[in-house]
C-alpha cells in the first residue's frame, strides 16, 4: 500500500470539504473494495478520510410511504431491517446474493454503489486500461471477456458494474442524496446516477469531486411479487453473468438486470411487452457482444424467462 | 515495506523511531566511512495514529502506521497468530474475526478504522483447557485437516448460529421473515470461509451439533 494521512472525520460537510481541499483523497466507509485495491495499487491514495463516525447508519420512513437509508447503513443491516423483507423482497434478496457473510457486514449502502468493476484489467496493473489509466487503452477487447459487457459498451471500455443491490435500487426507482463541499445538497436519481463509459470511462458516476453520498430514497412499496435472480459461476460468493430483478404484479411489471453493463440496466420500453422473447428482444436492443461474452444474449433471455415462470407460481 | 512498530510510548520515552535514529547516529561515529549511515529523510517517516482495541477483554493502546490492517495488527503489534493470513484480500475467510459481534475479514480494514471496538479472536473464544463449545465440535467431527483456515471457520460459525437467531436472511432463506437453521443456511452462510482439505460436511456437522439440530 501507498503511505496516505488518514483522518476521522465528524460531520458529512466537513468530510466533503476535506476530500475537496485533498485532491486524489478518499472517503473510507467499509474499506472492503477500497483497500483490496489499494493493496494492487489500482488506487494509490494521498489521504484516506475516514466516515464511519459520521451518523448517517439509520433507516427512517419517509413522509411519503418511503425509507431513507443512511450512507454507511451496513448490507447485512440493510438486508435484515423488517421493512426491508416485508416490502422491498427484491432488494434483501439483491443483497444476500452478493458477497459473502463476512463482507456484508462491513459493506455499506453508499460504498456497495460505488463499487469498481472486477474487469480482470482493471486490477492488473501491468495492462492497459482506461478506466484505471485513462489513454492507455483496453486489454479487455480481445481479451478474456467472458464476464464483461455487453450493453452500453464503448470502443474504450467494457467493464460491468459489479453491484447486485444496484440493480435491485435502479428497480425501485431509488434516489441518492449527497451534500457538497459548500454544504448544498442533491438528490440524483439512481438512473442518472451511473455513467456509461463512452470515452470516458474512469469518470464512473455523476459525483462531483469531494460530493459525499449520504443516504438512498426508496419511494413507497410497489405491490407484486419480488424476485432476484442470479447466475454465477458458483452457488454463492461470486459475481453475477446475469441478474434479472424483477416486481411483478397486477400494477403492471418491472425488469433491472445486473451482469450486462457499466450501470443497472433497465428499458422501460420494454415493461410494456408481454413474453420473454419480446421483452429480451427489447432489453438487448443494440448489444455489442465478443466471442466469449455473446453467450449472455441467450442467458439474459432465459434468465428472465425463469422469472415469468416464477412470478407465476 | 517496513511498517513502524509500537512506539511504546510512556515506557522509556523511547519509541522505534527514536532507537532508530540514535542506532544511526552510533554508526556515524564509529563506522568506517564506505559505510556511513544518512538519517532517514523526514518525508518517508510514516505517520502513526493512535488507536485503542479491546482485544478478548484486554485493552490495548497502540500507535500504527494507518496502513496497518487490522489483521497485521493483531498478529505482529499483538502476537495474537490465531488468526491466519490466507488470500488477504477478503476471498478466503482464514482472518476472521469478530468485531462489535459480526464477523469480519481482518485483512479487509484498517486498524485505525476501530478505535475504541471490541475484538474477539479465536484466542479469545476459548483456551485449549477450556474449548468454546464450537472448538470443541470442531474437535470432535473433525471439522479439518491442515487446520491453517480453522480459526476463520469458527470465528465465522459461532457469528453465523447468532446471525441465525437475529433473524439476518441469507441466500438459502426461502421465507425472509421466517429465518430458521438449516444446513442448507450453514452452508451458504459459511461460502466466505474457504477450506482447501475440503472439510466442509465435517464443518458443518460441527455446526449442526451446537446449534441443536439433528441431520435433517
Amino acid at each position: 500500500m501507498k503511505p496516505f494521512t488518514y483522518v476521522r472525520a465528524a460531520d458529512p460537510v466537513e468530510a466533503a470539504r476535506e476530500a475537496a481541499g485533498h485532491p486524489g483523497a478518499r472517503f473510507i466507509a467499509g474499506g472492503t473494495n477500497l483497500l483490496d485495491l489499494m493493496k494492487v495499487q489500482v488506487e494509490t491514495p494521498g489521504h484516506l478520510i475516514d466516515i464511519n463516525k459520521l451518523g448517517l447508519d439509520k433507516i427512517e420512513k419517509t413522509s411519503d410511504g418511503g425509507l431513507r437509508i443512511g450512507a454507511l447503513v451496513r448490507n447485512t443491516d440493510l438486508a435484515a431491517d423488517k421493512r426491508v423483507r416485508r416490502d422491498y423482497g427484491v432488494l434483501t434478496r439483491a443483497l444476500v446474493s452478493g458477497a459473502s457473510g463476512q463482507l456484508r457486514n462491513k459493506a455499506t449502502t453508499a460504498g456497495n454503489l460505488l463499487q469498481r468493476t472486477r474487469c480482470a484489467y482493471f486490477y492488473d496493473i501491468s495492462k492497459p486500461c482506461n478506466k484505471r489509466k485513462p489513454g492507455s487503452g483496453c486489454a479487455a477487447i480481445g481479451g478474456f471477456s467472458r464476464s464483461l459487457a455487453i450493453l452500453g459498451t464503448s470502443d474504450a471500455c467494457i467493464a460491468t458494474h459489479p453491484s447486485d443491490m444496484a440493480v435491485a435500487m435502479r428497480l425501485l426507482d431509488a434516489t441518492i442524496e449527497t451534500v457538497n463541499p459548500d454544504g448544498a445538497s442533491r438528490a440524483i436519481p439512481i438512473a442518472d446516477f451511473h455513467k456509461l463509459p463512452g470515452s470516458t470511462p474512469h469518470i464512473e458516476t455523476a459525483l462531483a469531486p469531494g460530493e459525499l453520498i449520504t443516504g438512498v430514497v426508496l419511494p413507497r412499496p410497489l405491490g407484486g411479487k419480488h424476485i432476484y435472480r442470479k447466475v454465477r459461476d458458483r452457488a454463492s460468493y461470486a459475481f453475477a453473468l446475469i441478474s434479472v430483478a424483477a416486481v411483478i404484479g397486477p400494477d403492471g411489471q418491472r425488469f433491472a438486470f445486473g451482469g450486462v453493463a457499466a450501470k443497472p440496466w433497465r428499458v422501460e420500453a420494454a415493461e410494456k411487452l408481454k413474453g420473454m422473447e419480446a421483452i429480451a428482444a427489447s432489453v438487448t436492443l443494440g448489444a455489442a457482444t465478443t466471442e466469449q461474452n455473446a453467450f449472455k444474449l441467450t442467458l439474459l433471455k432465459r434468465t428472465l424467462g425463469a422469472v415469468l415462470v416464477e412470478a407465476k407460481a | 515495506m517496513e511498517i513502524e512498530g509500537i512506539s511504546d510510548e510512556g515506557s522509556d520515552g523511547m519509541t522505534r523511531r527514536s532507537v532508530l535514529a540514535a542506532g544511526a547516529m552510533t554508526a556515524t561515529l564509529s563506522a568506517t566511512p564506505s559505510l556511513e549511515a544518512k538519517p532517514l529523510p523526514k518525508s518517508d517517516a510514516p505517520q502513526l495514529t493512535k488507536v485503542d482495541l479491546n482485544v478478548n477483554g484486554k485493552r490495548q493502546t497502540l500507535s500504527l502506521d494507518p496502513r496497518t490492517t487490522l489483521l497485521d495488527t493483531l498478529r505482529e503489534h499483538l502476537h495474537l497468530t490465531g488468526t491466519k493470513k490466507g488470500c488477504d484480500h477478503g476471498q478466503c475467510g482464514a482472518c476472521t474475526v469478530i468485531v462489535e459481534g459480526r464477523r469480519i475479514n481482518s485483512c479487509l480494514t484498517l486498524a485505525v478504522m476501530h478505535d475504541g471496538d471490541a475484538v474477539t479472536t479465536i484466542e479469545g473464544l476459548g483456551t485449549p483447557e477450556d474449548l468454546h463449545p464450537m472448538q470443541k465440535a470442531f474437535v470432535v467431527h473433525d471439522g479439518y485437516q491442515c487446520g491453517y483456515c480453522t480459526p476463520g471457520q469458527i470465528c465465522s460459525a459461532v457469528a453465523v448460529l447468532e446471525e441465525i437467531k437475529a433473524g439476518v436472511p441469507s441466500h438459502a432463506s426461502e421465507d425472509l421473515l421466517d429465518i430458521a437453521y438449516s444446513d442448507d443456511e450453514v452452508r451458504e452462510r459459511m461460502s466466505g470461509n474457504i477450506c482447501r482439505c475440503a472439510a466442509y460436511p465435517n464443518i458443518v456437522a460441527a455446526i449442526r451439533d451446537v446449534a441443536g439440530e439433528s441431520k435433517a
